[in-house]
């Protein structure tokens, strides 16, 4: 009966990490959420505070939190169905018969996931750039004034999502693409032989086929979209005017810029229970519309 | 005998004055932004003097600075001395991160306090406690086209608030729909600050333990700013909107501005040479005439933790000689915080640097408290709601109060305890 | 008439995807080799008229490029060599060798997935900081030195070993660590490639943890340095791109290299069956 000790030796060091670096801190943070942990504190743990759930009250009071709130729902609603539809459709397309050259597109569409984040956010802010940037000037040969694309308020969202769109959409390209070749293809031809165009094939045949799939993607792509953090620190610092400040962003400047522990913990457990609740949901959903 | 005994005992004696590299102690040194690129060009001199000492140059960007700082500080990896922007002095303090210098200004035969301007070196005092010495200061004031403001019939610059609607107005007139009178980032929060500042009114009450921005002093300041862009005076934007400020400046889109030193660098280099004689400085118009401004700066401190506390301080000693002060103006255009250094030709002959001269006897220093940084981010915000007119000025600084004594709640706790510095 | 169009209009449709993916890359190379300010002109160039080194140079000799690219080389593989060991172990053991609440421990893991690395950092910090840990390269490897996607992935791989070999090598009287080295990691080989590029990408790419625990200078990895020299120097474009291409170069190589094992450790995790 060598095998039960052994197993321990293989899973321990690995569970050790994780316990350790991980889960422990994870607890802690609910502790830690539960205290006023300041700058004062930092100098002093005499000037530590228990304040129960205050930290959590005075966060849903802070207009700033809510706004924090609400670009981030605003770039998920609206930047999750984005991507996915993006990289449906060019999924669909490399899997058409009609494509040539399909490694190398799919190796170029591929390229943007593996690049530093940090990197292409550097190349996207000049890109945008209201006088130089390409993007403005190919818009003024087309006759559109030029659009303060990072320093407007109403448009600084719409370029991050843009440039997520971009980044992440190779990622579930690949995922689209494996499952659409698992799809048989004894249903296609039913469906040709039965006299349906390209498109209701797509609505009936592959659609439905991904389903399964098209709830995974969505919920990574939920769950990764709600941690936006580094594009707003990179590409506008949070503004203009905060409306780029992410509840990633807001939990970085309380935590790492003003030393607010306590409640930088409260924000992120609240994001946690908020990433959990909605991926919760989606998964309830799918169950009743399936 | 004896003379070898002694010739003995004197060459151990110098061998042990002449220190060995291994005697030579290195200290960390911190610095940001465009003083860190520049400071390395002293230091060469000061190592001479002291062979003993070797520095070591740490550059931090200022974007990153605080938290740098503050990790650090927690991971007990602090140097040994550090530029801080004064505004953090208060910070460190209270995190009792810095050594108290009055016991070496006291013996220096190089600081002496009273050749700084007192705003500035009160910035550096809390509870009458000596934290920092001022390296360089920075200080708002006007910037502002003498053609222009001759055009709308006035020969000087104006110096109290009444005047200087008078000129803005006129100003505006000629410049029409498309022009301005004044720049005022929206982003930028010296500018509120600076006026905030003229006000007998302090801008926090009880021990620096509530907010008083409801008070009629700021809400008089903030009246005075919120009515430039009422009355199409400024236009309304942030920094990041304007390209270029320089170009915007020279085109005349706007008269005055309300910036700092570098400034006058720049406007020398970016300028061209045939509108060099159109712009000028001057200190800033106050609610009843010449008035205050905003104590800026930089002062070098001594962590509490440093390692060779003596070889850092003698560095800052070096850093604090008129002389090297002069010298370290000429290479970054910073102002330096003695009298004695403004009397150098370099500094005496700079026509736009009198205004600053005059200014630096005025400044005041903002209220000492480590949520200071947070405050006035705050206070900037709501200056921004009122200017674009989503509340008024009574609603909008009841509710700043509010959100201010809520950020001191915790110093109020520890005053009451008795802990505070 | 429609089908004639048909393939114009897919690989069109291909041309441009590819074009709107690769031109920001491709531009950010060809203004990193312009002299400094070339690129603030109207109308914006593509290509550089009088190509040049001079940003590399400015790059490497004041900003000590290098010195952050040895960082992030040093940090990447010191991850991925502690964490291909430690998953490779815990993987195994759940698929393969029994002992008490295994599949309990494992659905606990799983759960555990859900969670964002976020909430575990400020305490993390903390922590690390007691240990004496912050502002060394531990304070990036140590925490990073095994993961529970890791532990899935080769789990869900190591399912497929059959039993019978392992039996059979048992009752040759082979020791569990033999077994392990000699039969179980060369059947992992595609796993573990799979597992190996993508823990160094990430690694390499990683910018919010390395930003809070490295505040030395000397420590800092390449994704930290290019975020500070970006938010310092907002004028120099033309170096900033070259500070991306240095940033973006090497892990495109590796990529294009291993791309087979890349897609196959991100297919492996995310396919159903």
């Amino acid at each position: 009966m060598n095998a039960p000790p052994f197993a321990w030796v293989f899973v321990g060091p690995a569970l050790l990490v994780i316990g350790v670096f991980f889960l422990l801190p994870v607890a802690a943070a609910l502790g830690l959420s539960l205290t006023d942990f300041d700058i004062y504190a930092l100098a002093d743990l005499d000037n530590l505070r228990f304040v129960g759930l205050d930290n959590y009250l005075r966060m849903l009071q802070t207009p700033l939190f809510w706004q924090a709130l609400g670009n981030t729902l605003y770039f998920v609603v609206v930047g999750v169905p984005l991507s996915i539809a993006v990289s449906l459709g060019a999924a669909l397309l490399l899997h058409s018969r009609l494509a040539r050259f399909r490694s190398f597109f799919r190796t170029a569409l591929f390229a943007p996931v593996v690049t530093s984040l940090v990197a292409v956010a550097v190349v996207w802010r000049y890109l945008f750039h209201t006088r130089y940037g390409m993007v403005n000037h190919v818009l003024d040969q087309l006759g559109v004034q030029p659009i303060d694309w990072l320093g407007d308020p109403h448009w600084a969202m719409p370029t991050i999502i843009l440039f997520a769109a971009w980044k992440n959409f190779g990622y579930n390209m690949v995922i689209f693409l494996a499952n659409l070749q698992a799809i048989p293809e004894e249903l296609y031809e039913a469906a040709r032989i039965d006299g349906a165009s390209w498109f209701r094939q797509l609505l009936h045949v592959t659609l439905p086929m991904l389903g399964p799939t098209l709830l995974l993607v969505g919920i990574l792509t939920t769950a990764g979209y709600f941690q936006l953090f580094a594009e707003p620190y990179v590409m506008t610092q949070g503004g203009p005017l905060h409306s780029t400040v992410s509840m990633l962003y807001f939990m970085y400047e309380e935590g790492f810029k003003w030393w607010n522990f306590g409640v930088a913990s409260a924000v992120a457990l609240l994001l946690f229970g908020l990433i959990f609740a909605v991926t919760w949901l989606l998964l309830r959903l799918s169950g009743r519309g399936a | 005998m004896m003379l070898r005994w002694l010739l003995g005992a004197l060459l151990v004696l110098l061998s042990g004055c002449v220190p060995s590299p291994s005697d030579r102690q290195t200290i960390r040194f911190w610095v940001m932004g465009r003083e860190g690129e520049v400071v390395a060009r002293l230091l060469p001199e000061f190592e001479r003097r002291n062979p003993d000492i070797r520095v070591r140059v740490q550059q931090l960007p200022w974007t990153a600075a605080h938290e740098k700082l503050l990790t650090a500080y927690a991971g007990d990896s602090l140097p040994d001395l550090c530029q801080l922007g004064n505004t953090w002095v208060p910070e460190f303090a209270a995190l009792r991160a810095l050594a108290e210098l009055k016991p070496e200004v006291a013996a220096s035969r190089v600081i002496a306090a009273e050749d700084y301007f007192p705003g500035i070196w009160s910035t550096n005092v809390i509870d009458g406690r000596l934290y920092g010495i001022p390296w360089y200061v920075d200080t708002r004031l006007l910037f502002y086209r003498r053609d222009l403001v001759r055009d709308a019939g006035f020969d000087a610059p104006p110096r109290s608030w009444e005047e200087w609607e008078r000129v803005m107005a006129a100003v505006k007139e000629n410049a029409g729909p498309a022009g301005y009178a004044i720049l005022l980032p929206l982003n930028e929060f010296e500018p509120l600050l600076a006026l905030a500042l003229q006000q007998d009114e302090p801008l926090l009450r009880d021990d620096a333990t509530r907010g008083a921005f409801a008070s009629p002093g700021f809400r008089r300041a903030l009246d005075f700013y919120a009515r430039m862009f009422r009355n199409d005076w400024a236009p309304t934007m942030a920094g990041a909107q304007i390209s270029n400020v320089w170009a915007e400046f020279e085109r005349g889109l706007f008269a005055f501005y309300i910036s700092g030193p570098w400034n006058i660098e720049e406007f020398k280099r970016r300028l061209r040479p045939e509108h060099q004689r159109d712009w000028m400085t001057a200190p800033l118009p106050g609610p009843k005439g010449p008035g205050a401004s905003t104590a800026g700066g930089a002062s070098l401190v001594v962590f509490r933790s440093a390692r060779h506390p003596q070889a850092a301080w003698r560095l800052i000693e070096y850093l604090s000689e008129p002389a090297v002060q002069v010298q370290f103006h000429q290479l970054t255009g910073n102002l330096p915080p003695r009298r004695t250094a403004w009397r150098d030709r370099r500094l005496a002959d700079n026509e736009y640097a009198w205004a600053f001269r005059e200014q630096l006897e005025r400044v005041r220093p903002a209220p000492k408290v480590p949520e200071w940084e947070r405050i006035v981010g705050e206070m900037q915000m709501t200056a921004e709601q009122v200017v674009r007119g989503r509340v008024g000025i009574d609603q909008a600084t009841q509710a700043l109060d509010r959100r201010v004594d809520a950020m001191l709640e915790k110093r109020r706790w520890l005053l009451a305890r008795g802990k505070s510095q | 008439m429609a089908t004639r169009l048909a393939p114009a209009i897919v690989n069109g449709l291909l041309i441009g995807l590819t074009l709107v993916s690769l031109f920001p890359l491709l531009w950010m190379l060809s203004v990193s080799f312009m002299p400094a300010g070339a690129a603030s002109v109207l109308p914006p160039p593509l290509l550089p008229d009088s190509p040049t080194l001079a940003n590399y140079r400015e790059l490497f000799v004041r900003a000590g490029m290098l010195h952050y690219v040895a960082n992030s080389l040093l940090l990447a593989a010191a991850v991925t060599l502690c964490s291909l060991v430690l998953n490779t172990m815990a993987g195994y053991a759940f698929a393969k060798l029994a002992f008490a609440g295994r599949e309990r421990l494992f659905r606990i893991l799983i759960g555990a997935l859900v969670i964002p690395g976020q909430v575990a950092m400020m305490p993390l910090f903390l922590l690390l900081n007691h240990m004496g840990l912050v502002n060394t390269y531990g304070g990036v490897v140590v925490p990073a030195m095994a993961g529970i996607f890791g532990i899935y992935l080769v789990r869900q791989y190591a399912l497929s070993i059959p039993d019978e070999l392992l039996e059979a090598a048992r009752m040759d009287g082979a020791g569990e660590f033999r077994i392990f080295a000699i039969i179980v990691v060369p059947l992992l080989r595609p796993v573990l490639s799979a597992l190996a590029v993508f823990t160094f990408l990430g690694c390499w790419n990683d910018f919010m943890w390395p930003l809070i625990v490295l505040t030395d200078d000397e420590l800092q990895t390449l994704p930290v340095a290019l975020a500070s020299l970006s938010r310092e120097h907002v004028q120099d474009n033309e170096m900033m791109m070259a500070g991306s291409v240095v940033t973006v170069l090497p892990v495109l190589v590796l990529f294009l290299a291993l791309q087979k094992h890349y897609v196959q450790g991100l297919l492996m995790g995310s396919v159903k069956g």
